[in-house]
């Protein structure tokens, strides 16, 4: 997700979690311009800049609802309407995220096959709670609801990477692998 | 076109990435081209081959069918080098000697009946012609050429199909509703939120049979006049929704999407919208405002979406195994769907099986069949040869059903009077050292997480119980907690706007009713009589199990246990965290779990 390579920081840049910049503008242009700036595609613009940016600052809003408003053509947005949405949906962060988001499934089939035992490793391994960031700003640790692969529980997604059958011991070598 | 002498069918479905097939994939490719193989052996990826809980990434060889699973990046380069350059068939990769298609699926069991399933499995997803081969398409051209719109809803009317999502309530009679709404244009909307924990029924189909929903849509889009449909895919499921983008694309490239299909004067398209992670999703007045952009809020009915629906327009939405199966009844008739099932829960329905049982899974069996059965002969028993203590039906909004209500008939009348629902379909089976009260407060955390927050019973009155639970768990219970309970869960019942937040105590009700012994034995006792509640457990160990291996004493984190080598340990019970790594590491099981 992170992975860009490290450019001086210009105006109208913004820096990333890991200090590289990333321009905002054009990720939230890119975003409008594939989905179209209609109603139906506020949500799709808004993944689109939390999969790119890695999430959704105030910035980022500002600049759709200005690319998204046209009275002209009877869309009407205003930032609170687009803030009502990132706020809403669990897939879209309002906070800064670490460089790697871990989001655990917590839901029943993966608990009783050995997904309360795993989330309390996996808390003590990072030395977080649900929602937190390390200082750092390597993992924010996340519960994520039912990715609907219950047959492989328990399941870990680190970003888009699927874990399945993890067990506590496995944790530390696939933590390994996201620096 | 180039003419390749082998073919390698790689398994890329949810479960078998999760355990490395890209890295297999990847590696394949890598290792053809250096053995300079890659412009004579196909490298092709395909859905489900084998068991993933079993075995892992697996591959299939064609022409010779030969099925190799558990696959590492490093057993690579040998097998191409041994099978594809030396022609030798690499036994010690090999699954198994026959091949069977879906293993999860596998052959239908005895008591199972395969209508939405069908061809799970059986065909390449990303091929319309393979759709087309198994009859694909032929109900869409018998329902164009042959039949009125009336005509259409009149048959699926006999075969007494009934909505899937959870309701039951009769599909053709929400057709005949929207149809006679005097408002256009119509909408189409198809839930594929499956936000359920638990259920993934719905994956499986989109993912491996996506045209089955796709002309399921187009026929019920004749039937009610609709002119533009959605389907609703939750964004979790991220292959579901590529497959299902590649169906849309091909079916509108064959022209059964579009304008003029079948060159009629019939026009139909429809779009793929993607969720963002919003468990209300799946309440249909909230799924259609995440469709119009908005928060996926619910709204109070009436009007209903059948009037009243996206952008203010009829609309009318189903459940993907809904749609699905209406091209089979089209094309085998309403009586042969009628003639399974109950007297008025008509024809199949998928579950799926998770917990405690021995085969967790995917099965589609007729209404009507027992708990027992599902339980025992299809899901092949409780794990570990443990007791069965109780089932979870319809989800998170359903009940816990208990060992009297095994031989009930699974039916919509029959699970509701029990105090459960049918719900999407998920099953969740708990042996007996489960603990229910924590089940409850699992429950309720979920309900509570997912509440929107638009109504207030639902907002305030999940995070209340979720609270209560939490105390109980913790030993902190008090005599008026249960009181406090059965009034709440009343209270948000009566008061939620939707059928989320009126569902949401279920689990509670039927856990207090079933289970009220262990709610009081935490309460009044300090017991988790299932020796799961962490505050409310201790750890002991055995005189004659321990030999004093100090394995316990040098794995406790926080340095708990003491004791001389050859010499019973002891467990400070202050210094203790209840963490139970001692007893997963005892090798004697010397550590005993009292309450």
């Amino acid at each position: 997700m992170f992975n860009v390579a490290e450019t001086p920081s210009q105006a109208g840049q913004a820096p990333s979690a890991t200090g590289q910049a990333k321009d905002l503008t054009k990720i939230v242009e890119m975003a409008v311009e594939k989905h179209g700036a209609q109603p139906d595609a506020f949500i799709p613009i808004l993944l689109e800049i939390n999969r790119d940016y890695g999430y959704i600052p105030a910035e980022a809003i500002r600049l759709a609802r200005k690319m998204l408003h046209q009275p002209e053509e009877h869309v009407l947005v205003s930032e609170g309407q687009l803030y009502g949405l990132a706020s809403f949906y669990h897939m879209l962060h309002t906070e800064k995220t670490g460089r790697h988001v871990v989001q655990f499934c917590e839901s029943a089939p993966c608990h009783v096959q050995g997904g309360r035992e795993l989330w309390k490793a996996v808390q003590q391994t990072l030395q977080l709670k649900a929602g937190e960031t390390d200082p750092q700003g390597r993992f924010t640790l996340k519960t994520v609801s039912c990715l609907g692969v219950c047959g492989v529980g328990p399941v870990m997604l680190v970003d888009d990477d699927m874990y399945a059958n993890v067990t506590p011991e496995q944790l530390a070598d696939i933590f390994a692998k996201y620096e | 076109m180039a003419f390749y002498r082998s073919h390698i069918l790689v398994s890329v479905d949810p479960e078998c990435l999760a355990k490395g097939a890209h890295e297999v994939l990847d590696a394949l490719n890598d290792e053809l081209i250096a053995q300079g193989l890659i412009d004579e052996v196909q490298v092709l990826e395909t859905s489900r081959i084998g068991d993933p809980r079993r075995l892992g990434p697996d591959i299939l060889v064609y022409p010779e069918n030969v099925h190799y699973a558990n696959l590492s990046v490093d057993d690579i380069p040998y097998l191409v080098e041994e099978h594809f350059l030396k022609g030798r068939i690499v036994e010690k990769l090999r699954a198994a000697e026959k091949v069977i298609t879906d293993e999860e699926l596998g052959a239908p069991k005895s008591k199972e009946v395969r209508v939405v399933l069908r061809n799970c499995g059986k065909i390449d997803p990303h091929n319309i012609e393979e759709y087309i081969a198994e009859d694909g398409y032929q109900a869409l051209a018998k329902v164009i050429s042959e039949m009125t719109p009336e005509q259409v809803i009149e048959e699926v009317m006999k075969s007494g199909l009934r909505g899937r999502g959870g309701a039951g309530f009769p599909a053709a009679r929400k057709w005949q509703l929207c149809r006679q709404v005097a408002d256009n244009p119509k909408y189409l909307t198809c839930n594929a939120d499956e936000g359920d924990p638990g259920a993934f029924m719905n994956r499986r189909v989109l993912e491996s049979d996506p045209h089955s929903v796709v002309e399921g849509m187009i026929i019920a889009a004749y039937a009610i006049g609709a002119s533009m449909g959605y389907i609703y895919c939750r964004a979790e499921y991220p292959i579901a929704v590529q497959n299902l983008n590649i169906a849309i694309a091909q079916a509108r490239e064959f022209g059964f999407l579009g304008e003029n299909i079948f060159g009629t004067d019939f026009s139909f398209d429809m779009e793929v919208r993607m969720g963002a992670g919003a468990f209300v999703c799946g309440e249909e007045t909230a799924l259609i405002a995440s469709i119009e952009g908005k928060r996926g809020e619910p709204r109070p009915r009436p009007p209903f979406p059948a009037v009243k629906g996206v952008w203010g327009k009829p609309t009318n939405n189903n459940n993907v195994e809904t749609y699905a199966v209406v091209p089979q009844i089209i094309m085998k008739g309403a009586e042969w769907y009628a003639s399974m099932g109950t007297e008025k829960s008509k024809g199949t329905k998928t579950f799926a099986i998770a917990g405690d049982v021995v085969n967790t899974g995917l099965i589609e069996v007729p209404f009507g069949i027992t708990l027992r059965e599902v339980i025992y002969d299809v899901g092949g028993g409780i794990k570990d040869g443990k007791k069965f203590k109780a089932i979870q039906t319809g989800g998170p909004m359903g009940g816990c059903l208990v060992e009297e209500h095994l031989d009930l008939p699974v039916d919509y009348e029959a699970l509701t009077a029990a105090g459960s629902m049918m719900g999407s379909g998920g099953l969740i089976i708990m042996d007996d050292e489960t603990c229910m009260v924590d089940m409850a407060r699992f429950f309720m955390e979920f309900t509570q997480e997912e509440s929107c927050g638009k109504c207030t019973p639902c907002r305030v009155g999940t995070k209340h119980l979720l609270e209560i639970h939490e105390k109980i768990c913790a030993g902190k219970g008090e005599p008026s907690d249960l009181e406090k309970l059965d009034e709440l869960c009343v209270e948000i019942t009566k008061n939620s706007l939707c059928g989320l937040g009126q569902g949401a105590p279920n689990p509670v009700i039927s856990m207090l009713k079933h289970f009220r012994h262990e709610y009081e034995a935490h309460i009044f006792e300090k017991k988790c009589p299932a020796k799961v509640c962490r505050a409310l457990i201790r750890f002991d160990i055995q005189a004659p199990a321990c030999t004093g291996c100090t394995v316990c004493s040098r794995n406790c984190p926080v340095e708990a246990i003491s004791g001389e080598r050859r010499q019973l340990h002891v467990i400070d019970d202050e210094k203790c965290i209840r963490c139970g790594i001692c007893v997963q590491v005892c090798n004697f099981n010397a550590i005993e779990i009292l309450s």
